[in-house]
């Protein structure tokens, strides 16, 4: 089948703007959006730019916005995208980040706010003897299986219509990998990162729109996971006898 | 041009360049060089597991593993080196998990093993339970908790920064040239150490399990700095890709009990492999796969190469499905609109590895055993120590990484001790420099696309499972024939910043490179061993093969060497499952 894809173009060296350039390719229903830009790429403009690797869905480099919607190209197949011969495709990079080069967008603060919350392990106890691991059973292994799939792709990033107003918030998927670890029980948990996540630009900040659930291509339960995270915060803040430090929004 | 001076400077961030980063870190003042974000390499793609002698299941002992890894790689493996990657894989995988990896678990609260290709109890008796896994996201978990542990440990990190070049002095390394995604600038590191950890080559092929990036720029650009690469003729093509996509349907399908099926139904691997089935090694599943589609038994039956069969889960039961393989029935619900645990899935051979590439010894140096090049190192896919010989059993890979990334990774600090710094010879980034200019020099040329699609096309029909000395040589000549073209290219993009194309210019130069070297290795093996399967030599033959290839680059020639096969523990003994 034939589709148009509209594609927003940004090169910071020769543009003041961003403008949609339209390419009209052959393709499968079957393929995926990364297969047409790949093909575009390399038989048509090779100044076209963007970033990808595995190609499955598993590396996290291409989220983008596709037909205005955050996705990753290489799990869009073009039947999912257009409904028919002559369909168009609007393609444009990732939104609350600034514009690289055309889909490639600068992840920096994104990034920084993942390594904030102490993506790793602080462990809880002891270390096991040597040539051992630390026990853990299978229920307590599936209660943060969730977070441990996460790619960091940036979309729930993109999709979060609370960093329209606030962009200091740090973000879906930074509280998403706080939570692999404040629920992991050989894990010290939340106590490690109470100050970078207690906060109301931390996981206070969020107002449960859900967009993160709804884009995320891991199928992650992000939105649960933030509420599992805050109600993780209260319960030690009680038992502390403290106050959670939400500015205001947890009441 | 800027430049940086460090004590080891390690190219690659994937499971082997971050766990021998590591280590090295601790010491050393070293930076990582990586052309990908650390959390998008293709470790983090793999799938079915670890595997480690634990003995968490049932009884198992690292001699079996050992055993197991050497007969799997059809004799050609390093008996030492495969011991040392046994006993070692042991400590390495407590290491991960107590590092925080979620592993997935046993009833008892311990780290849960599955079955996997060609691993056994007792040298052979029957299929033991030896992977580590996390669900089917194993890579993912090891990436991330290695990458977790770097930003912890806070080792510095050039990211986005593609290398592009090696710069030596006779026999000692002296620096690497990288080029800056984010700017276009070049970047001269002089170090006493280098380390390459670029992972794998299966863009080579048409149908591939491999990422975009797995392009062998490594070996590539050793190889053109004159150093040869060892055993490149065994690459492994993986019995259960995705149809036509290539997307790895993980071993650990059947694992856990996954059958494959032809057109009639008929569980195939019966006749081929009786003790092992399904679970025999996979230059075996494989090549019973395209056995069959010969025989008029793929799907279609139009014995093609591109035929297909059936992979069928739909006996396991949803739950086994969703807990014990999630993103497999992911990606088939997502690319093939099929649902694993109501219907079989359509899968074909896919190039899955490298069991060839940069030629070291166990703690990661770079040797032809003659010769020893003095700061060099590699570690990972990209290397050949050689622990997979042949052929690779699943789960030894990141073994390997683990295993041998993190040797590597303490031999470089102890190395760099006493080491001077050395200084990059005069001139001695010219060429990478003049390479860059003349891919800039606004001359116009041919798009890069028809290159790959025929290099990847030759490789596979011509190179691939089943192999015959003309469609090889055909090959040879077609690469050759490519590699003039592809002197012609040139960058579209005249930008300095974030200018992709020219990166993907450099990796299709790498590509045809490597392609050109392991079609020449092929055609002069002439023997069947492994995954290096020749219908005109359907013999594995000792008296005359039982050595390991070293391939030299020289201008359009490859030359070959051999180096012997450590045999010590194990006599070599005809290889049925
Ligand atoms: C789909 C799939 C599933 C697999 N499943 C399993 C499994 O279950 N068990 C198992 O044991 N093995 C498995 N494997 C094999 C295993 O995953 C790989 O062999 C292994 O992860 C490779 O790791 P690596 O560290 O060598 O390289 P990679 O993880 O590929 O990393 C390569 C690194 O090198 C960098 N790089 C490359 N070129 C350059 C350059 N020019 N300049 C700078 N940086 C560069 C990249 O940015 C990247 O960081 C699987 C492989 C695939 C493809
Ligand atoms: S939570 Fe989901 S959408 Fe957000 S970065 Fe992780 S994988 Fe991507
Ligand atoms: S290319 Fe890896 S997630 Fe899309």
């Amino acid at each position: 089948m034939t589709v148009h894809l509209d594609i927003e173009r940004f090169n910071p060296e020769a543009d003041r703007a961003s403008h949609v350039q339209r390419y009209t390719l052959d393709v499968e229903p079957t393929d995926r959006v990364l297969d047409a830009l790949t093909t575009i790429n390399r038989n048509v403009d090779g100044t076209l730019t963007f970033r990808r690797s595995c190609a499955h869905g598993v590396c996290g480099s291409d989220a983008m916005v596709i037909n205005g919607k955050e996705a990753l190209a290489c799990k869009t197949l073009i039947q999912d995208v257009a409904e028919s011969d002559g369909a168009t495709i609007t393609i444009a990079p990732a939104r609350h980040m600034e514009v690289q080069r055309d889909l490639m967008v600068k992840q920096d603060t994104f990034f920084a706010n993942y390594r904030a919350v102490k993506p790793f392990f602080i462990a809880d106890e002891a270390k096991p003897a040597p040539q051992k691991e630390y026990l853990q059973s299978v229920e307590e292994r599936s209660v943060f299986d969730d977070p441990t799939k996460c790619i960091l792709c940036g979309a729930c990033y993109s999709a979060c219509p609370v960093i329209d107003k606030n962009p200091s918030f740090i973000g879906p998927a930074a509280i998403v990998q706080a939570a692999r670890f404040v629920f992991d029980s050989r894990e010290k948990g939340i106590e490690a990162r109470l100050d970078i996540l207690d906060r109301p630009d931390g996981v206070w900040a969020c107002e449960n729109h859900f967009e993160c659930t709804r884009v995320c291509p891991r199928d992650i339960k992000v939105t649960k996971m933030i509420n599992f995270t805050k109600r993780e915060i209260k319960k030690l803040r009680e038992a502390r006898g403290e106050q959670t430090n939400d500015g205001g929004a947890a009441t | 041009m800027i430049r940086h001076e460090y004590d080891a400077v390690i190219v690659g961030a994937g499971g082997s360049g971050l766990y021998a980063a590591l280590e090295a870190s601790r010491t050393a003042r070293t930076a990582v060089v990586s052309k990908l974000y650390p959390s998008r390499s293709h470790t983090g793609a793999a799938q079915g597991g670890i595997g480690a002698a634990l003995g968490n299941v049932e009884e198992d002992k690292p001699e079996w593993h050992a055993f197991d890894t050497v007969k799997g790689g059809d004799y050609l493996v390093d008996q030492q080196a495969a011991k040392i990657l046994a006993e070692e894989a042991v400590r390495a995988v407590y290491d991960l998990e107590n590092r925080g990896l979620p592993f997935s678990r046993t009833e008892d609260g311990r780290i849960a093993q599955r079955r996997f290709g060609g691993h056994t109890r007792n040298f052979g008796e029957s299929a033991v339970h030896r992977s580590c896994y996390a669900a089917d996201r194993t890579g993912h978990m090891i990436l991330q908790t290695l990458y977790q542990q770097c930003i912890k440990n806070e080792v510095s990190f050039y990211d986005e920064f593609q290398a592009i070049d090696i710069i030596m002095d006779g026999n000692r390394v002296t620096g690497l040239l990288a080029l800056e995604l984010a700017t276009g600038e070049l970047h001269l590191f002089t170090s006493k150490a280098v380390l390459f950890a670029t992972g794998g080559f299966g863009r080579m092929f048409r149908i591939t399990s491999n990422a975009y990036a797995n392009t062998g720029d490594g070996p590539a650009l050793l190889a053109r700095a004159g150093i040869p690469l060892e055993d490149m003729e065994f690459f492994q093509f993986h019995p259960t890709g995705i149809l036509g996509m290539g997307i790895l349907i993980t071993e650990g399908v059947r694992g856990e009990g996954g059958i494959l099926r032809n057109r009639h139904g008929t569980r195939f691997m019966e006749e081929y492999a009786p003790t092992l089935l399904d679970l025999a090694p996979r230059d075996m599943v494989s090549r019973a796969i395209m056995t069959e589609i010969s025989r008029g038994n793929g799907v279609r039956g139009d014995r093609k190469i591109d035929d297909y069969v059936m992979l069928d889960a739909t006996h396991l039961g949803r739950d086994v499905v969703y807990e014990k393989i999630p993103d497999i029935a992911d990606f088939c619900k997502t690319y093939l609109a099929i649902d694993p645990a109501e219907k079989p899935m359509p899968v074909q051979p896919t190039a899955h590895y490298a069991m060839g590439g940069i030629p070291t010894n166990v703690d990661g140096q770079v040797t032809t055993g003659a010769v020893t090049y003095e700061g060099l190192y590699a570690a990972g896919e990209c290397a050949c120590v050689s622990v997979h010989g042949a052929n690779r059993l699943g789960t030894n890979s990141l073994v390997d990484l683990v295993v041998f990334g993190r040797r590597a990774g303490r031999h470089v600090a102890e190395y760099v001790k006493n080491a001077s710094m050395p200084s990059i010879p005069p001139g001695g980034e010219e060429r990478g420099v003049k390479k860059i200019e003349r891919l800039r020099d606004g001359r116009k040329g041919p798009h890069v696309g028809p290159f790959y699609e025929k290099m990847q096309e030759t490789m596979m029909a011509k190179v691939g499972v089943y192999r015959n000395a003309g469609p090889m040589s055909e090959a040879v000549d077609e690469i050759r024939r490519l590699r003039e073209e592809y002197r012609d290219v040139r960058t579209e993009d005249s930008s300095s910043a974030f200018n992709s194309d020219i990166l993907g210019i450099l990796e299709l130069e790498n590509l045809l490179d490597l392609s050109l070297v392991t079609a020449a290795s092929a055609l002069n093996r002439t023997e069947s061993r492994g995954a290096h399967s020749r219908e005109d030599y359907p013999e594995r033959d000792d008296p005359n093969w039982l050595k390991h290839t070293l391939a030299g680059l020289d201008g359009a020639d490859v030359t070959i060497d051999y180096k012997d096969v450590d045999v010590s523990i194990w006599k070599p003994k005809p290889r049925t499952y």
